[in-house]
């Protein structure tokens, strides 16, 4: 039974493994009847409308409007093509990893239907390559609609053709930028694009492209289905619907759980995630994976969890992934792990983002094994200051915000490591001074 | 001295490419496209990329896969293999390089036949990863060839800190001492760690 907290409507009959399968997303879910429904009765703008009416924002970090999105895409009969970005690889996120190990064929289904919406012919899934085990999953579930004539050529009769590929990417975080995206889909180094031209103009060889995420496709047969007043009867006003939400870090239950957007925070990570281990407080937690700044207990956990509320209070609900770090953690050494990722994931094309991701690790580790002098953590400052709003993609902004914000709010705690001149420490340490680490979940 | 530190960064005796004395001079030194009769390829892997490239409509969009295709093939990218898939796409042997050097999990050194990838990412270094790592690489020994032990970026299962994709299957959560069961495993070619197998967890809110 699911928490009375959660509401499930992406994750529903996700713990029957039947669901899996074609036969077991007819039967539990009714799967299939929105696309036969759209496809057979429903013209492009009926569909786009009750997209944009449902006011359903992208779930992979940006939180864009996903029905003004598919809007952009010019008329035409050029090719034009659809993108689901399965490439989940901010640290903190996992829920695009359970929808489509627990049920594929809903993401099928929304990218079938998304696509009638755009317009488009060849839909493609970028998965990240360590996904092998749901990339598997999916290759057989798209067989199985292959099969069912659910995707293909003329499908259900309609004079409507779709080809679905299952793209496996081979580890690269920057792959989940949409225009590197679709550079790596094209066969090259995942480099991003200048924009514009926006992807919905000219993306995937050059024609307008639809990117989104697995979250955000697999709403598109609900809202399909139920009705755009449906959807917006759950959460808030500007952030409507249901959001997996990823939570783990210092929690006594990490997992994903499917809530209704603009619950309080609190209620998330101590009602549903258990909270901190006995005898710990929280000190602070990244509110939407390893990009969004951090928010101090005080400042964070009586907020509403929505787009809206995060933005509020200068952090960002992203792809919705609540890393929590409790008081034993020591913050210098989590700037420097966050840190660290976001050098080597640096795709190395413009120089704040190649140079300000590396330099600032080589002043975090000298902070932590106590050789930085006194102005360095001015100078770290001021290194994301240049390096926000300086690259072509956000990925150097997503080192700076969160390193940004933890030297902001605990300075004191960067001090205490620089001032102690005896105190030799260990880059690895997640305790300061201790070998120590949380507790293993269960 | 050079603002760029590091050995060679202002060594003389390192040879230098013509291009960087005499500018670029069109023609000269072009890296050709093989072709098929000079590289030897195996029926098997030429037929497995021509169905890679069939299924996108630029047939340049098989080249992650058709590394995938290389490496599971001969166990990593080798320059042979990168050879071969390159006359079957009719794209140069550097383009392909190109690309296999960006991405992680494609290899172009070689590896062991069982990959082992512990996450060090933020959530798993909360819960010990380091130590799960070096436990990793204790087991698995300095001389068997036959594993790849490596710290690796968010693996994307932080709900089963701290973990490890083995094979490409993932476990968690581990104890640093179920390292060495699961590489006495490995070795025995029995299944690994059952019981901390990822596609077995139910829902979080479930238990």
């Amino acid at each position: 039974m699911a928490h009375q907290l959660e509401k499930r409507v992406l994750l529903e009959h996700a713990e029957d493994a039947a669901l899996r399968t074609l036969e077991g997303y007819r039967r539990l879910a009714g799967g299939y009847a929105t696309q036969e429904r759209a496809y057979r009765e429903l013209e492009q703008d009926e569909v786009l409308k009750e997209l944009e009416d449902s006011g359903l924002r992208g779930r992979g970090g940006a939180g864009f409007s996903m029905g003004k999105k598919a809007s952009f895409l010019p008329r035409g009969d050029m090719a034009k093509y659809l993108c689901c970005n399965a490439d989940e690889s901010e640290p903190g996120a996992f829920k695009d990893r359970e929808l489509m190990q627990r049920n594929p064929h809903q993401l099928i289904e929304g990218i079938a239907i998304a696509a009638l919406a755009a317009d488009a012919g060849h839909a493609f899934i970028f998965i990240r390559g360590e996904y092998d085990e749901q990339a598997d999953i999916l290759d057989v579930a798209v067989a199985e609609a292959y099969e069912a004539g659910y995707l293909g050529t003329n499908i259900l009769g309609c004079h409507r053709d779709l080809e679905l590929v299952v793209h496996r990417g081979a580890g690269a975080y920057i792959c989940g930028e949409e225009t590197a995206l679709l550079d790596a889909l094209e066969g090259k180094r995942g480099n991003p694009r200048l924009k514009p031209p926006f992807p919905a103009v000219q993306g995937l060889y050059g024609g307008p492209t639809l990117i989104n995420n697995v979250e955000t496709l697999s709403n598109v047969p609900h809202i399909v289905r139920h009705g755009a007043e449906w959807f917006k009867g759950f959460g808030t006003e500007q952030s409507p619907g249901t959001k997996v939400v990823s939570i783990s870090g210092g929690v006594r239950r990490p997992g994903n759980y499917e809530i209704e957007l603009g619950i309080p925070t609190r209620e998330l990570i101590y009602g549903l995630a258990g909270g901190p281990e006995e005898g710990h407080e929280i000190k602070a937690f990244f509110p939407g994976g390893s990009s969004s700044p951090v928010l101090t207990a005080e400042e964070g956990l009586d907020l509403p969890y929505s787009f809206e509320a995060m933005a509020e209070a200068g952090s960002m609900l992203g792809s919705g992934s609540i890393i929590v770090a409790d008081d034993r953690v020591s913050i210098p050494h989590l700037a420097l792990r966050t840190a660290r990722f976001y050098h080597h994931e640096s795709c190395g094309k413009c120089v704040p983002c190649r140079e300000g991701t590396n330099w600032t690790v080589k002043m975090l580790e000298r902070m932590v094994r106590g050789e930085a002098t006194p102005m360095d953590l001015d100078i770290v400052s001021s290194v994301q200051q240049n390096i926000i709003g300086h690259c072509l993609c956000v990925l150097g902004d997503s080192m700076a915000m969160p390193v940004g914000a933890m030297v902001r709010k605990f300075r004191e705690e960067f001090e205490e490591v620089m001032a102690d001149p005896e105190l030799v420490l260990d880059p690895h340490a997640v305790v300061r001074g201790a070998p120590e680490t949380l507790g293993a979940s269960t | 001295m050079s603002p760029v530190d590091g050995p060679g960064a202002v060594n003389p005796n390192l040879p230098v490419d013509p291009a960087v004395r005499e500018g670029r001079v069109p023609g000269r030194a072009e890296e050709e496209v093989p072709e098929l009769h000079e590289v030897n390829c195996p029926e098997e892997l030429r037929e497995r990329i021509e169905t890679l490239m069939g299924r996108y409509p630029d047939r340049r969009s098989a080249s992650i896969p058709a590394l995938w295709a290389v490496q599971e093939r001969y166990g990593w990218c080798t320059p042979e293999g990168i050879r071969q898939a390159a006359a079957v796409m009719r794209v140069t042997p550097a383009y392909l390089e190109s690309v296999a050097s960006f991405y992680d999990l494609l290899h172009t050194k070689p590896v062991g036949s069982h990959r082992i990838e512990v996450c060090t990412n933020i959530s798993c270094w909360m819960r010990g990863a380091d130590r799960l790592l070096d436990a990793f690489k204790e087991a698995a020994g300095d001389d068997d060839e036959t594993f790849f032990v490596t710290g690796f970026e968010c693996l994307g299962a932080c709900d089963i800190a701290p973990m490890a994709s083995i094979d490409q299957r993932y476990y968690g959560p581990l104890e640093a001492a179920e390292a060495g069961v699961a590489i006495d495993q490995l070795r025995a070619g029995d299944e690994v760690l059952p019981e901390k197998a990822l596609a077995k967890r139910g829902l979080a809110g479930d238990s």
